[in-house]
């Protein structure tokens, strides 16, 4: 099965089981978690289904698109269901299933990992997902973002795509896996994750980007301040990129390094708090709108 | 009759190292509850498996036993009035002990009589008592709880299910909205979901359901299974009962397998290859009967041998990927230098308050150097110690450790001898971060001790510089362990220094760069009481009895060997009958010493022979109890102590110290305190008690 068609599987299935399919999201971000439509949306009463792929820059793990498993960007397929529905570790099976594999071919194991990130003031319990001892997916039950209590809680299911395709096309690096027939990741990608290797760690301009961290979270503070809370948090995200490009190119001291996630943390928490809230003041609309939601 | 009840708590994946202590708790918990509810029973089994936590009840009794009692009531001249009829007192009593006035008997209590009837309470049918058990389920901790969905109730992993019999009823409760019922689930895969039509079944019915319930029987089929393929393959699998256990704990229906990876990686040092094998995945190592490594790995899998192939083929992908990983960060390692490592480390930080790892070691290296000088090292040695203080954390930026973080020091060590360093530095590198664990292996060599030593030292005082103090079950540095592990370098190298020189040298140091925090004074002397509990500890440790650890640490834990062998001296004292006449001599001393600050005689107040006497043997016994010390000989020193005694009795027997004239008392009182001083250098005798009848 190649990559698109797992994709289509993917959304096939949980859109069966109620997700809104969403699109990634078009700010650079690290994870799928930090998406609003999990980071913020997670939050508050309100029920909230989703899936969608997201591609997620890692830019210390760039290598010129020379290893075999390591990249500066990687796609993720992610799940949030909140509330976590009681059979969410049956739904997420079934989605091995009809991703092809038999688990009764294989050992599949819930092995205790538990998720924390402190930058977004977020963390969970939950598992790694093991297919013959590797790692496939992360699942995690939510239980604080932003600083505030998940309630109620929502079950966050993050599929390695890239890892899951190398074990169902049986490939050992990563550029030779088949997005479509013909067409591999390395066609696609090798390009980008050479550039953007050889622009994290010797070409990019540190001046700017420092300059660019301090005007994002300005920008975030201003939006903020106005109740704007999802320009607010794009800016935040651009923070976070950016001090991620920074890190890797080994410009930011230890000492300033814990000042810039604090810097980035404080925002998050504001911006969660402040959503919450703006939430509730329009009544939590999607509180009513549930039953109507799945009937369309 | 005897019944059977059984508990069965469904969970999602439960961690497995919160598995064996939950099951300590279900078993204790249950024990108390059945004894609470006065319910005799035979046995108490409990099982578990990844998805549940079970109790069984064999023996149970179907009834808490009748209880028969007597009641006591009022006086009889209260209970009856003048004209012979039951009072109110009476009939109250009678009918709330829920008989009546025709139960009343009369009993003589001390000379008066009293009402009493016999209370007679039912025992309640145990079915009627068994639905409390949800309360049980509920008061078991876990190292970490967690909500689920909308539910308020936080537990180690979602409850999805509750089996709850009482032979072949159901056991009615619910936990949120988990109602309980005869129906158990299976291995994820192989089984489903299934009734147990009665308690006594359970077992077998989950056995044909793919799931082993009970642990021991668990564990015992990986061990078997691992035993036969080791025989057929003649090889050593490396069973760490650690991993055992956890494995157990990761499966319901463990199948042995083994696979295998490419002999090019056995270029990587085995202790990456061992620790990606192990931590990582789980895996058993093998190695020949020879014992070296070979490139095969023993794993266990959830489920039945079908397709075990391909599960063998999967998990070797896996590990080859890990492998690959390794050999390539142990390459690219030797890439990079030294230097350029060490360059790295002024950008990692140690402690946000302590700066970076670099300015850690160069205070390392300080302080080793100091300590150095102390012993009087030889200039060769003194420069091993001093480049290993320099490059004793160089592994840290390195990919391996990196990924390895239980290899640092490990692969310090390679490297080292890969860079070129000396064979004494490279091993050193490797023991500073010695001992490792709770009684774990010293440094052998001077170096390492030195600075392993100079490095915890580093840690210990910088922590309490700035107020990190380890208290109940905090301790991020692992402070503990490092003043342990200083204590236990000194006593194996019986070094001629104080523990107390060696921390003051730190602390000085730490207020020369102007790191503290709160005062010097608070510093030392949490410090003290810290490095106190520790040496306390270890003389227990040793079986010294509390009585003489206290003795001999009143004073300072001062030079660590002298200290363990005044107290063994003292322990082999306190049954010695040649000894009474010291102790109680010189504790006598200790006691009267205590009502002066003086310190000083003059000989012209003296006004009898044995004051003169006692004087003059003191100043005698002097020397040479100095001697013994500094050479740190127990039985020397204790020795010279006792040539005290008889002068100590004499005098007492012909002075009163407590003299009307003051100036004569204080005088006399200064001559104690002069003695005294010397006898707590040794120890405080008096903390001794002295265990046998002289």
């Amino acid at each position: 099965m190649n990559i698109q068609d797992m994709i289509l599987t993917l959304q096939k299935h949980w859109s069966n089981q109620g997700c809104l399919l969403m699109q990634a999201y078009d700010v650079e971000k690290g994870a799928g978690t930090m998406s609003p439509m999990t980071l913020l949306r997670s939050l508050g009463p309100e029920p909230w289904n989703v899936a969608y792929v997201e591609p997620s820059r890692r830019p210390a793990d760039g290598r010129y698109g020379e290893n075999p498993n390591r990249l500066y960007q990687h796609h993720q397929f992610q799940v949030i269901m909140k509330p976590s529905p009681d059979n969410i570790q049956e739904l997420y099976l079934d989605s091995l299933k009809a991703l092809g594999i038999d688990p009764l071919k294989h050992d599949i194991r819930f092995v205790e990992d538990n998720w924390e990130n402190p930058t977004l003031g977020a963390a969970g319990l939950g598992w790694e997902v093991w297919l013959d001892g590797m790692e496939i997916t992360q699942f995690t039950y939510f239980q604080q973002i932003g600083g505030l209590e998940a309630k109620p809680v929502s079950a966050e299911i993050t599929y390695g795509l890239e890892r899951l395709a190398s074990y169902i096309q049986d490939k050992e690096n990563v550029f030779e896996l088949e997005w479509t027939n013909g067409v591999t990741v390395g066609d696609i990608f090798s390009q980008p994750e050479y550039e953007h290797s050889k622009y994290t760690f010797e070409s990019s301009d540190s001046d700017m980007l420092f300059n660019l961290f301090s005007v994002y979270e300005k920008e975030a503070e201003r939006a903020m301040e106005l109740g704007l809370v999802f320009p607010a948090y794009d800016y935040v995200l651009k923070c976070s990129h950016t001090f991620n490009l920074l890190d890797a190119k080994g410009v930011i001291s230890v000492t300033e390094r814990t000042g810039y996630i604090a810097r980035v943390r404080n925002l998050a928490r504001k911006i969660a708090k402040t959503y919450v809230e703006e939430r509730e003041r329009i009544g939590f609309p999607m509180l009513k709108g549930k039953e109507d939601a799945s009937h369309e | 009759m005897s019944n059977t009840v059984l508990f069965e708590v469904g969970l999602e994946e439960l961690p497995a190292r919160f598995i064996d202590d939950a099951l300590v708790q279900l078993e204790e918990k249950t024990k108390q509850w059945l004894d609470d509810l006065r319910l005799p029973y035979d046995t108490i089994a409990t099982m578990a498996t990844p998805r549940r936590l079970t109790v069984k009840v064999e023996g149970l009794a179907d009834k808490q036993p009748d209880i028969e009692e007597e009641a006591k009531g009022p006086a009889k001249k209260i209970a009856i009035d003048e004209e012979g009829n039951w009072t109110k007192a009476a009939i109250g009593f009678s009918k709330g002990q829920g008989k009546g006035v025709d139960d009343i008997y009369f009993k003589e209590i001390k000379g008066t009589e009293y009402v009493h009837v016999n209370k007679y309470t039912e025992g309640e049918p145990t079915k009627n008592l068994l639905s409390q058990f949800s309360d049980l389920i509920l008061s078991l901790n876990f190292p970490k709880n967690m909500r689920w969905g909308s539910r308020q109730l936080r537990y180690a992993r979602p409850i999805r299910w509750l089996a709850a019999l009482y032979n072949d009823e159901v056991i009615p409760f619910s936990i949120e909205d988990v109602q309980t019922g005869k129906s158990t689930y299976g291995h994820r895969f192989l089984g489903e979901k299934v009734e147990v039509e009665h308690a006594d079944e359970y077992e077998m019915v989950l056995q044909e359901q793919y799931v082993i319930v009970d642990v021991a029987m668990r564990k015992e089929m990986i061990a078997t299974q691992i035993e036969k393929l080791a025989q057929e393959k003649n090889w050593n699998i490396l069973v760490d009962e650690d991993l055992l256990s956890e494995v157990t704990h990761l499966v319901e229906y463990p199948t042995v397998f083994y696979g295998e990876y490419s002999e090019d990686f056995l270029i990587v040092p085995e202790e990456a290859l061992i620790t990606s094998m192990k931590e990582h995945q789980r895996y058993f190592p093998v190695r020949a009967k020879t014992g070296e490594l070979l490139p095969f790995f023993v794993a266990v899998r959830n489920g039945d041998e079908k397709h075990l192939d391909n599960v063998a083929r999967g998990n070797e992908k896996v590990l080859k990927a890990r492998l690959a990983d390794a050999r390539f960060f142990y390459e690219e390692d030797q890439k990079a230098s030294i230097e350029k490592n060490l360059d790295k480390l002024s950008r990692m930080v140690f402690q946000e308050d302590l700066g970076t790892i670099a300015d850690k070691v160069q205070r390392t290296i300080k302080l080793a150097d100091a300590l150095s000088d102390h012993l009087k090292l030889q200039p060769a040695i003194k420069k091993q110690v001093l480049r290993t203080a320099e490059i004793s954390k160089f592994d840290l930026v390195t990919h391996m450790v990196g990924e390895f973080p239980e290899l640092q020091g490990i692969m310090g060590e390679k490297y080292a001898r890969i860079f070129g360093e000396d064979e004494e530095v490279a091993q050193a590198i490797n023991e500073h971060y010695m001992p490792r664990h709770a009684n774990g292996e010293l440094p052998k060599s001077i170096p390492g001790t030195v600075v392993s030593i100079a490095d915890k030292l580093d840690t210990i005082v910088g922590c309490f510089s700035i107020g990190i103090i380890p208290s109940g079950s905090q301790d991020p540095y692992g402070l503990r362990r490092s003043a342990i592990g200083i204590l236990q370098m000194l006593d194996k190298q019986a070094w001629d220094i104080q523990l107390e020189t060696l921390v003051n040298s730190a602390v000085k140091l730490y207020i020369s760069l102007g790191l503290p925090n709160r005062s010097e004074e608070e510093v030392v002397q949490d410090l003290n009481e810290f490095f106190h509990i520790r040496a306390s500890y270890l003389l227990k440790e040793e079986g010294v009895e509390p009585d003489i650890v206290e003795a001999v640490l009143a004073n300072g834990i001062k030079h660590v060997p002298f200290t363990k062998e005044k107290a063994k001296l003292l322990a082999s004292k306190r049954n010695d009958e040649s000894f009474k006449s010291t102790h109680e001599a010189l504790g006598r001393v200790l006691n009267l010493a205590k009502k002066t600050n003086v310190m000083e005689v003059d000989t012209e107040l003296f006004e009898n022979e044995t004051e003169q006497t006692l004087y003059n043997t003191y100043l005698e016994v002097k020397q040479e109890y100095a001697a013994s010390l500094s050479r740190h000989d127990a039985v020397q020193a204790l020795k010279a102590l006792g040539m005290l005694a008889d002068p100590i009795h004499n005098f007492f027997d012909h002075t009163m110290v407590m003299a009307e004239d003051a100036k004569i008392k204080e005088n006399r009182l200064g001559l104690l305190n002069l003695i005294a001083t010397e006898i707590y250098a040794f120890a405080d005798l008096n903390a001794v008690q002295w265990k046998q009848q002289y």
